[in-house]
């Protein structure tokens, strides 16, 4: 994945309609017309969503079935979570360092208070 | 390293109109203490990492223009990260962010705690950068093959993403 794309997946994501939409097909693929049946929105709409969707890559249209159902593509997403998680995780140790060093002065001051 | 406090855990967020990524985290600790942890050279060059690395403070100065720089090393390389102290109030720390290796690369760096009471704060840390592709480059620089994660965590990364 290159920059472009993973900042197109980052703003296909940010629409919430679109991030019910990706919940939706990780289940299964769906058809533009089954995705479009919980919103109050046109098919046209839900198309559109669906084109942004394509265009980061998250997610692919079978040209020759009839049905042309919207695929997730896994992978695409799996490498922006390990990233973002990974990402996560180094913060998550360097706050724990810095846990043990508050739980220090915590202990300085209540020395000092007896 | 053992962990001394799981309750808390790191949320963060990567904003899709502007190249900023946020960040929140909750300690047992008051502000003060915070601010201490993060001005002080000795205590902050503890916990500042990664891990597995030492820090060791070249410069610092901690106050309202001052600047700082620090290396981390580890067997023997050793990557060097620099700023400014653009602004350090009470509760609150605006500094620059540069990384030796680009030089031509800063980050503005914004810190508040806020004061949750019963002795716990919130921080939240907010870093901007100057291109959305610098931003994901930064969230991409970390990359490792992690665990294989199912899908069971789709709901909890878009709802942050949002």
């Amino acid at each position: 994945m290159d920059d472009d794309q993973l900042s197109r997946v980052f703003a296909a994501l940010a629409d919430p309609t679109r991030r019910d939409m990706v919940a939706r097909l990780a289940v299964g693929d769906a058809t533009v017309g089954e995705l479009a049946d919980p919103y109050d929105v046109s098919v046209q709409a839900v198309s559109k969503h669906v084109k942004v969707l394509a265009d980061a890559g998250l997610v692919s249209q079978r040209k020759d079935a009839q049905r042309r159902p919207c695929h997730l593509e896994a992978e695409v997403f799996d490498l922006m979570t390990k990233w973002i998680d990974r990402y996560r995780e180094q913060a998550q140790q360097r706050y724990e360092r810095l846990d043990a060093v508050l739980a220090e002065l915590r202990d300085e001051r209540g020395a000092a208070a007896s | 390293m053992t962990s001394t406090s799981n309750r808390y855990q790191v949320e963060i967020e990567a904003d899709p109109t502007v190249p900023v990524i946020r960040l929140t985290r909750d300690f047992d600790a008051t502000p003060a203490q915070l601010m201490r942890a993060h001005t002080d050279p000795e205590l902050f060059a503890r916990w500042v990492g990664p891990n597995g690395m030492d820090t060791r403070i070249l410069d610092w100065d901690a106050t309202t223009g001052g600047r700082w720089r620090y290396v981390a090393a580890r067997d023997g390389e050793e990557y060097g990260f620099h700023g400014c102290f653009h602004e350090v109030g009470d509760d609150r720390i605006v500094q620059t962010f540069t990384y030796d290796g680009q030089p031509d690369g800063v980050s503005l760096e914004t810190m508040w705690f806020e004061d949750l009471g019963d002795g716990r704060t919130r921080l939240h840390a907010q870093s901007l950068v100057d291109s959305f592709e610098g931003r994901d480059q930064w969230l991409a620089s970390g990359m490792e093959v992690g665990a294989e994660e199912g899908y069971a965590k789709l709901d909890a990364l878009v709802a942050e993403l949002a």
